[in-house]
């Protein structure tokens, strides 16, 4: 089995709307992968739906691009909905 | 062996097959190919128990003679057991394995299949619970045998030599009739006949195509599980099984 894929298993839980990344299984082939990862990762009624992705086709970023990446971000809170202030007539939004 | 009533003997078939295919399925534990297909065999082997302890708390019922399921498991010798042959076969390679495991979820599949709209509405009920957990199991050994058939040449052979090595113990998988006209007539077992004729068809189509040839038609012989005559096999099987509950048997988890 030293030739198996890795493949990355996304799992769409009961009330959620996406999948979820929740782990890796060993496989010969896709529909394998979706077979291993039914055994392994939905035991416990956890989902409603499988994605399985080759490992080799996701690109991440890299651990030391991380302060360029996302730190200039932390100080433009203008950004979220929440720094602004609601004119009293908006009500709920 | 003790005869029960048809219906009794049914149960004790159902229930006796699953707990053997799952004791021997849990010999693997430590012991497969791959990590993912170890965990995938024993989720098989746990529905399989989950299965014999419906199939067996009816057997006890009906039989009512004190006994309950896990005495009917832990407690009877080889020949009081009605499980199909094949269950009983060592693992062999994983080939072998895997034949067995096909053979038997399909013949499964039609019987749970039939089952599934009995008139005994506690027949149904389990049936229909198991008929899910058994589509799956079929579906993974037939997409093994296929991968395994129509892979390499080695394995191909391999799988060939598999099913040739397992398949003579399939003639168990057409019953006597004189057993089933009565259950099938009430409608307790319905399309009881063509069990065996559907469970031809999956066979057939699955080792088309994985390229392997299937071979004749198994013949009857001397020994027949549902009567308590079996191979040598089940005797170890048993004597680990149930060396436990009845050398302590007050033993509690």
């Amino acid at each position: 089995m030293a030739d198996w894929t890795l493949f990355e298993v996304f799992v769409r839980s009961k009330h959620g709307l996406n999948h979820k990344h929740v782990g890796s299984v060993h496989a010969a082939d896709a529909e394998m992968a979706i077979e291993n990862a039914r055994e392994l990762y939905t035991r416990r009624s956890e989902g409603v739906s499988i994605w399985v992705v080759p490992s080799t086709a996701i690109t991440a970023t890299a651990s030391d691009e991380k302060e360029a990446l996302f730190d200039p971000a932390d100080d433009k809170v203008y950004r979220h909905a929440s720094f602004y202030e609601l004119p009293d007539e908006v009500g709920h939004m | 062996m003790t005869r029960y009533d048809d219906l009794t003997e049914l149960l004790l078939q159902l229930g006796d097959s699953a707990m053997v295919q799952a004791q021997r399925l849990c010999e693997l534990v430590g012991g497969a190919p791959a990590l993912e297909e170890e965990v995938a065999l024993m989720n098989v082997g746990l529905d399989l128990v989950g299965q014999a302890r419906n199939w067996l708390e009816y057997a006890a019922e009906r039989i009512n003679d004190g006994r309950t399921a896990d005495d009917l498991v832990f407690l009877r010798d080889s020949s009081d057991y009605c499980n199909l042959l094949l269950v009983e076969l060592p693992n062999g390679d994983f080939g072998v394995t895997i034949a067995k495991q096909f053979l038997f979820d399909s013949w499964h599949y039609a019987m749970l299949q039939s089952l599934s709209g009995s008139s005994d509405e506690r027949i149904a009920a389990v049936a229909t619970k198991s008929f899910k957990e058994v589509t799956y199991h079929l579906r993974r050994s037939s997409e093994w045998v296929k991968r395994l058939g129509d892979g390499t040449d080695e394995s191909h052979q391999r799988m060939q030599a598999a099913i040739d090595q397992v398949w003579h113990y399939s003639f168990e998988f057409s019953m006597p009739t004189e057993h089933l006209a009565a259950l099938e007539a009430e409608g307790v077992f319905p399309a009881a006949s063509t069990v065996h004729e559907r469970w031809s068809e999956t066979v057939k189509a699955v080792l088309s195509e994985a390229t392997l040839t299937q071979p004749e038609a198994a013949a009857r012989n001397y020994l027949s599980g549902r009567e308590g005559l079996h191979t040598e096999s089940l005797g170890y099987i048993l004597a680990e099984m149930q060396f436990l509950p009845r050398a302590y048997p007050d033993a509690n988890w």
